[in-house]
């Protein structure tokens, strides 16, 4: 556990941090960033709070089987995504200009970007940014359970 | 486009300055925010040379998740680097 500066910085810039992420994930098809940006910021967020914070606590907020579990529900998106355009060939935009979510058309020419079109992009990000957020997150927990061990050897 | 490469110059310049401190430094933490500054030069420079997809990544893992795991890893062992 880290000194009460850090630990209240800690707390105010988390929520910021992950809505940051968010944004860069949401808004992958439309400006710089994606889903493996988006989720290495997410992690960030994560990171922050294991740093500052008590490890029996951060133990206690953060499961590695819910991380786990992301990471399995964000290839499994991915790979769903991907298949169910598989009668014209795989990873087939099937979502595109189809007027459902994400399937708005747009007119010829320059214009501002609207988040609503692209098809199956922004799915894919989404996806790719759950299962990374979950990777790296288990990286940190990983290391967490690791300096706990040594703690307990050395007293 | 005079400034810009001035901006360049003292990115590259502190660039060599943060390495050589990461380096040079005996506490192990200072080391590891060292290399954090590093980093996050390293990402202002990827965004002079217009590539804002490399620097979100750099300063994404390069600044954020390797000095915590540097962090991390100091607090299971020792701060000061011991002499041989």
């Amino acid at each position: 556990m880290m000194s009460k500066i850090v630990r209240t910085q800690a707390s105010f810039l988390y929520t910021f941090i992950l809505i940051f992420g968010f944004y860069i994930v949401a808004h992958g098809h439309l400006t710089p960033g994606g889903g493996f940006q988006g989720g290495a910021v997410i992690a960030t967020g994560i990171a922050l709070i294991a740093v500052a914070f008590n490890f029996s606590n951060v133990k206690r907020w953060i499961k590695k089987t819910h991380l786990t579990a992301a990471e399995g529900i964000g290839l499994l998106t991915f790979l769903i995504t991907a298949l169910i355009g598989i009668g014209t060939s795989f990873f087939y935009n099937w979502l595109a200009n189809s007027g459902l979510i994400f399937g708005q058309r747009v007119s010829y020419g320059v214009n501002p970007g609207y988040l609503n079109t692209a098809g199956t992009l922004p799915v894919m990000n989404l996806a790719v940014g759950i299962e990374v957020f979950g990777g790296l997150g288990v990286i940190i927990l990983y290391m967490l359970n690791y300096v706990k061990e040594v703690r307990n050897d050395a007293s | 486009m005079i400034l810009e490469e001035i901006l360049q110059v003292l990115i590259l310049i502190g660039l060599i300055i943060s390495g050589y401190l990461a380096i040079k430094f005996r506490d192990l933490l200072a080391c590891a925010i060292a290399l954090g500054i590093f980093s996050f030069l390293l990402s202002l420079e990827f965004y002079i040379l217009q590539a804002p997809d490399v620097a979100i990544a750099e300063a994404g893992i390069g600044a954020g998740l390797t000095t915590a795991i540097f962090i991390l890893a100091i607090r299971g062992t020792s701060r000061w680097e011991v002499e041989e």
